[in-house]
């Protein structure tokens, strides 16, 4: 009992400060630290494999992309006076929004959860479990997932590609008579000033 | 408080106490061999054939100033390091490294070597290795100069490449050993086939043990895969601006990662304890001579490799360990199923 | 031991906030990071259920949610990259012209 309302105020807790932080990179670490609670509540449910995948994938490679994004692009702190669209009122109705979802979906869930909403004493959920399962009754999902994950694979990388000019180009198209340095296509040597 | 519980208590103090004397150790071995390899005489002043000299380089470490540039992120520089150390003491925690002993009947009950013993874990082993990454990211962003963050950068795309291989190699041995337990992987290998060959998985996974070695070197960023600190490119890469006792942290999860990596292997491939001549009681000689031999090739190799290229390292990851750990893993996956191995 | 309806309580807060996300940031990135709040909202949701009624399908599809989280990273942050290189900017406002 004691181990859920911590878990469950660190996610909360990190969760808040993930859309209050305005420099991404502590957005990202602290959701890092959310999926780490999450983690440990999934351990709380008897849900060992579910606890451990949530950090390899999640913690480790999906944040990882994001760092690295945000890394490369080194993403600038927002500005919250730069809208241009919206003020700080539509802000204000998005949160008011916000809430009133979640206390549309406190309703409903913990109707569907029944009157105690006790938890049985012990489930099966072994990693064999879940492997057959997966295997048999969800085993055409489990081939589309692939197919998914293939279509991704593809349009991230022709989504990221960076269109450069087709190799085979040596001179500049731009300027004809000054051919761009092999060595160096970004930085010609300088022409009024060769020696620097 | 039960004489097992005492003796739990005790046996994590020692592992986390044997770890850092492992780096310390390490530090010895990697300058001698390195010294050996080069034909130079190596650290020989500091005590009796220069024993001493991680010490000094200890106590060196620990009064140098604490520097950290102006312009750096403050939380992040301080976090960065303390994340690194504790990934790689954390990853030892579930590796088994004896057998179930009493102690010549100490206690009542026989007590596992193993700090903690958990059931999936060899995924664990995978996700905090995986989680390892953000210490040095970290780092290469924090300290707010262009060699520590080109070392991060690669860090992370290197880190994200080779973990795939080295899943899918975990994945094979899993397949062998029915069982996500590393204790339970270990037990599988005891015994012998004909009474002369040790039933070890390196002998039906050596392509896996090949891969998992690679990527473990890469994982660990060591040569000839040690971009993210590759000295004549980018200084000392991420760590470029720390020094004194955050660099020493830095510095102590590199070798402790080293043994991790070490330990891991030999349980998986190696037969972890199990071994001729000597009792099941007295299998943690032969875990620790099998961890002994791993690094000493990790040094080696070190010390005789040169250092690829970084597009090398790249299409080496994509285009050819991935396949081939694919490949294996089917191969033998089909070997469980139709000869039941 | 905490009931499933405590679960699905700390489930909803959750998703809500992922969903304040999406509507007050004005940083493609963290919105990405809101919309992957609202993910592992309703993953506690499955694993609690599946709890609940004592099978291990909540997992499975857990797992199905992840590999989907995963593929929708990749193309939102492949995306993100071309955006900024067209406008260097993140905000979601700058991006309000359909040809450029």
């Amino acid at each position: 009992m004691m181990l859920f309302y911590v878990f469950a105020t660190i996610a909360v807790v990190a969760s808040m400060l993930v859309i209050a932080q305005r420099n991404p990179i502590y957005s990202v670490l602290l959701l890092i630290v959310s999926f780490g609670a999450l983690s440990g509540l999934y351990v709380l449910l008897d849900a060992p494999f579910v606890a451990v995948i949530q950090i390899i994938v999640y913690a480790g490679a999906i944040m990882v992309l994001f760092l690295f994004v945000v890394m490369l692009l080194n993403a600038p702190v927002e500005d919250m006076e730069e809208h241009r669209l919206i003020g700080r009122g539509t802000l204000r109705l998005g949160a008011a929004l916000a809430a009133v979802l979640g206390v549309e979906l406190v309703w409903a869930l913990t109707k569907a959860g029944g009157e105690a909403g006790a938890l049985p004493g012990a489930s099966v959920s072994s990693v064999a479990a879940i492997g057959r399962l997966l295997f048999t009754d969800y085993a055409f999902q489990f081939e589309v997932t692939s197919v998914l994950i293939l279509v991704a694979r593809v349009g991230a990388v022709i989504l990221a590609r960076r269109d450069e000019p087709r190799s085979g180009r040596t001179a500049n198209p731009a300027n004809p008579a000054n051919p761009v340095n092999p060595v160096n296509p970004v930085n010609p040597v300088n022409p009024v000033n060769p020696g620097e | 408080m039960t004489p097992l519980l005492v003796a739990q208590i005790v046996l994590t103090l020692f592992v986390f106490v044997m770890l850092l004397n492992s780096a310390a150790a390490m530090v010895y071995v990697e300058r001698k061999v390195a010294a050996l390899l080069q034909q130079r005489m190596g650290p020989y002043l500091v005590g009796p054939k220069g024993l001493l000299q991680p010490i000094a380089d200890i106590i060196k470490l620990m009064f140098k100033e604490e520097l950290r540039p102006a312009a750096a992120d403050t939380i992040l520089f301080s976090l960065a390091p303390i994340i690194s150390a504790t990934a790689a003491f954390a990853a030892f925690a579930v590796v088994p490294f004896g057998a179930e002993t009493t102690f010549f009947g100490l206690l009542n009950e026989p007590l596992r070597l193993q700090v903690a013993d958990v059931n999936v874990a060899v995924l664990v082993v995978f996700a905090i290795s995986s989680m390892s990454v953000y210490g040095i990211v970290l780092a290469g962003w924090s300290s707010n100069s262009k060699y520590s963050l080109i070392g991060g950068l690669r860090s992370s795309a290197q880190m994200i490449s080779y973990e795939l291989s080295y899943g899918l190699a975990l994945a094979s041995v899993i397949l062998l050993a029915n069982s996500l337990s590393l204790s339970d992987v270990v037990n599988r290998q005891a015994g012998a086939w004909f009474g002369t060959i040790p039933r070890w998985f390196v002998f039906l996974q050596p392509v896996g043990f090949l891969i998992y070695m690679t990527a473990g070197v890469a994982e660990t960023n060591r040569a000839p895969f040690d971009f993210p600190e590759a000295e004549q490119e980018l200084v000392a890469g991420y760590h470029t601006e720390y020094s004194s006792m955050r660099f020493s942290m830095f510095f102590l999860a590199e070798y402790i990662n080293m043994v991790t990596v070490s330990a891991v292997a030999t349980d998986l491939y190696l037969g972890g304890w199990h071994g001729p001549l000597l009792p099941q009681s007295l299998g943690w000689i032969w875990f620790l001579a099998k961890v002994a031999a791993i690094l000493f090739f990790y040094v080696w190799m070190r010390w005789t490799l040169p250092r690829y290229r970084y597009d090398q390292l790249m299409r080496f990851g994509w285009k050819v360990l991935l396949p081939v750990a694919a490949v294996n893993l089917l191969v033998t996956a089909a070997g469980v199923l139709y000869f039941g191995l | 031991m905490p009931s499933l309806n405590q679960y699905l309580i700390l489930s909803a807060v959750l998703f809500a906030m992922g969903t304040a996300g999406v509507f007050v940031r004005r940083n493609v990135i963290t919105i990405l990071l809101s919309i992957e709040i609202m993910l592992n909202a309703v993953n506690l949701t499955f694993v609690a259920f599946g709890r609940a009624l004592g099978s291990a399908d909540g997992q499975v599809i857990v797992f199905f949610v992840m590999t989907v989280a995963a593929a929708e990273a990749a193309v939102g942050l492949a995306i993100v990259i071309a955006l900024f290189r067209h406008r260097e900017s993140l905000n979601p406002d700058t991006f309000t012209l359909l040809k450029w």
